[in-house]
């Protein structure tokens, strides 16, 4: 690797999301949003086409329902499907993809 | 005033030519190309031109019409991004294939039969595997061999469904088809592989993540587009594809999730994004096919623009594996707020380009009441898609752990194409009027009502609780170093593996047989042809009494049978 290469380096000024403090902020800003969404429901009127659509707060309960089933299913997959990276051919030696002019 | 020629075939020639300019000359001949080009095309009158006839068929090489000119335009969008994107690069048989490649692309589309279709058809094919061998590797080399055999498979078929046509019905003429159509379902096929069908999709996820930087970005444009557009010509309304449409929005984002190579990662959304478009044909309403016109018009921008962002993220680090990759946003913040801007418009946030297009498809669905579980189907993926494209690119990309990875930010050019094709995608989310007035039918769509907005952001807002939760509690699986086997196992293992064990089988019973033969043939020998060697009882001076004894014998058996006669 050239000069422009990966290169760690200890004496950089933190990055914005180094902060555990602002983690915490953003995690409580997606638990506050979403709970405020689920309840917007109460304030109007849905045009729902499909009868489900209409259920009080369908898309909410949904979605979240959804990823957590997509996301457990996958990981059972993996015992099935996951195999190591060399398992059709072996590894080549990492190209230059450095092309740039 | 310009010419009225095909505009495809600017790309195609022009790009011939790439190699004869050099230097800053070369810069201007690759963005002039695709500008010119798309000047011509917006100047073309619609209707059909360039008539040839050939063997007495009339090919009509040149149809504009309100399908094929939305296509075609942004084909060319898409070439001029991504000649902006590539600029840097020296390598000059990239840059000729990119562009024969989407010159072939444009040309199929502006193709109203189909010999000139499978003519370009098949052009797109070998001018885009060099996108693959330019990483110049064993094993590009041999990616590419996979691809090129299934795309020329898939043009093959279609050949086969021209010429059943061309026998039964005397046309050659490209539009509706349908299944019951004579050679229907050969086209069908063809059609089927390039769209990445179930089961017909292995080659997208095996080969575009294989190709340069640059390469994959040119990919993702334009083949599987042009298999949308065919389908929408030939098979809207055919109620299949409402089925194999819902089954590609599902099963892909299963391996999204636990695929490593976030290339890989983008290469199985777009297959999922894909499915959106072919269920829209599939119900074939003038809504459904606005729907499906504008979605691979919007997810074209906004899937060049993560790839692109990725592509940024292998050239500067040399590796795009989520479970090598994080932190980078410190060092390449600009592409990660483009790749933030891709991953929200992908994931169909208010005011991103994805928004105002997959609503129409899904509420095209839902205007049918039978067709309900679709509608769930969609709902499902669209909550899948932010998850793994949405949330998954960008967080394991730029931010996740530190990896202590640190690079420069992308080329300037680089960043210049991902800032175009972003503000594209949030320009058509905010303003989507001019998007909705170059659909094939007249547009009578509101995407922002209340309730499409509110229902989208509680969808999508409890996915990201679902990630935060899982990832907080440790349930959601890590990244690893890892392949995950898909239907490209069949022709990379299973079949090799039968054919190796059928051959095995044949040998050995070639050789069981050939034993049995020289078995047959010792004992032939020790037991008959030994008594004709000296010694034996067939060469061994026989008294003359034997003889006369057996002689009489003989005569005795002839004559009882003269007289029992």
């Amino acid at each position: 690797m050239n000069a422009s290469g990966p290169r760690s380096t200890t004496d950089e000024a933190p990055g914005f999301f180094d902060h555990p403090g602002r983690i915490k902020a953003i995690v409580y800003g997606v638990y506050i949003t979403s709970a405020l969404l689920f309840f917007a429901d109460l304030a109007y009127h849905k045009h729902a086409y499909t009868p489900f659509e209409g259920w009080f707060g369908f898309h909410a309960w949904f979605g979240f329902i959804a990823c957590v089933a997509l996301v457990l299913a996958a990981k059972a997959m993996r015992r099935m499907v996951m195999r190591r990276e060399d398992y059709y051919e072996p590894a080549e030696p990492e190209t230059e993809l450095d092309d740039a002019a | 005033m310009l010419p009225d020629i095909n505009p495809g075939l600017i790309l195609l020639v022009g790009g011939l030519l790439v190699p004869l300019v050099r230097g800053a000359l070369r810069h201007v001949w690759l963005l002039g190309l695709p500008a010119l080009a798309l000047a011509v095309l917006i100047d073309l009158p619609h209707g059909v031109s360039g008539q040839v006839t050939i063997m007495g068929q009339t090919l009509e090489t040149l149809r504009v019409d309100s399908l094929s000119f939305v296509f075609s335009l942004i084909f060319l969008i898409a070439a001029l991004l991504m000649a902006v994107y590539a600029l840097h690069l020296r390598d000059t048989m990239q840059h000729v294939a990119g562009m024969v490649y989407a010159g072939a692309a444009v040309a199929a589309c502006l193709a109203g039969d189909l010999l000139t279709l499978f003519i370009y058809w098949e052009l797109t094919a070998v001018a885009s595997v060099f996108l693959i061998w330019a990483r110049r590797t064993e094993r590009a080399y041999r990616v590419g061999m996979r691809y090129l055999l299934i795309q020329v498979a898939s043009g093959l078929l279609l050949l086969a469904g021209a010429a059943v046509q061309a026998h039964e019905t005397g046309s050659l003429s490209f539009d509706h088809i349908g299944l019951d159509a004579p050679g229907g379902w050969l086209i069908f096929l063809a059609f089927g592989i390039k769209c990445a069908f179930p089961l017909l999709h292995n080659w997208l996820q095996d080969a575009y993540p294989e190709a340069t930087v640059t390469g994959t970005v040119v990919l993702s444009a334009f083949t599987t587009k042009l298999a949308v557009y065919a389908l929408a010509r030939g098979y809207a309304g055919t109620e299949h594809l409402i089925w194999i449409g819902a089954l590609m929005t599902a099963f892909p984002i299963f391996y999204a999730v636990i695929e490593n190579d976030l290339r890989r990662v983008l290469a199985y959304s777009l297959n999922n994004q894909l499915g959106f478009m072919v269920v829209g044909i599939g119900i074939g309403t003038e809504l459904a096919l606005n729907g499906t016109a504008a979605h691979a018009f919007c997810h074209i921008l906004y899937k060049a623009l993560l790839f692109m962002s990725m592509g940024a993220v292998l050239l500067r680090v040399g590796t795009v594996n989520g479970s090598e990759l994080g932190g980078l946003y410190k060092s390449m913040p600009w592409t990660t707020l483009f790749c933030v801007i891709g991953a929200a418009s992908i994931s169909a946030f208010p005011l991103f380009s994805g928004f105002v297009s997959k609503s129409m498809i899904i509420s095209a669905a839902a205007k049918q009441a039978e067709l309900w579980w679709v509608v769930a189907v969609l709902l499902f993926a669209s909550a899948g898609v932010f998850h793994h494209s949405g949330i998954k690119i960008p967080y394991f990309a730029f931010f996740a752990h530190d990896s202590g990875k640190r690079c420069r930010e992308a080329p300037m050019n680089m960043l210049i194409a991902m800032a175009i094709a972003a503000a594209l995608c949030i320009g058509i989310g905010v303003y989507p009027a001019p998007l909705y007035a170059l659909l094939p039918f007249a547009v009578d769509y509101a995407p922002y009502t209340l309730t499409h907005v509110m229902t989208q952001l509680q969808l999508l807002m409890f996915s990201a609780l679902a990630f935060t939760v899982m990832m907080r509690t440790g349930i959601y699986p890590p990244e690893l170093r890892s392949i995950n086997l898909d239907s490209d196992w069949l022709y990379r293992r299973a079949a090799p593996a039968l054919t190796a064990s059928v051959a095995a089988f044949f040998l050995q019973l070639q050789a069981f047989a050939r034993r049995g033969v020289n078995q047959a043939w010792r004992q032939l020998d020790t037991q008959v042809l030994s008594q004709a060697r000296p010694g034996g009882r067939l060469v061994t001076s026989w008294r003359s009494g034997t003889l006369v004894w057996w002689a009489t014998a003989v005569l005795g058996l002839i004559v009882l049978g003269g007289l029992l006669r």
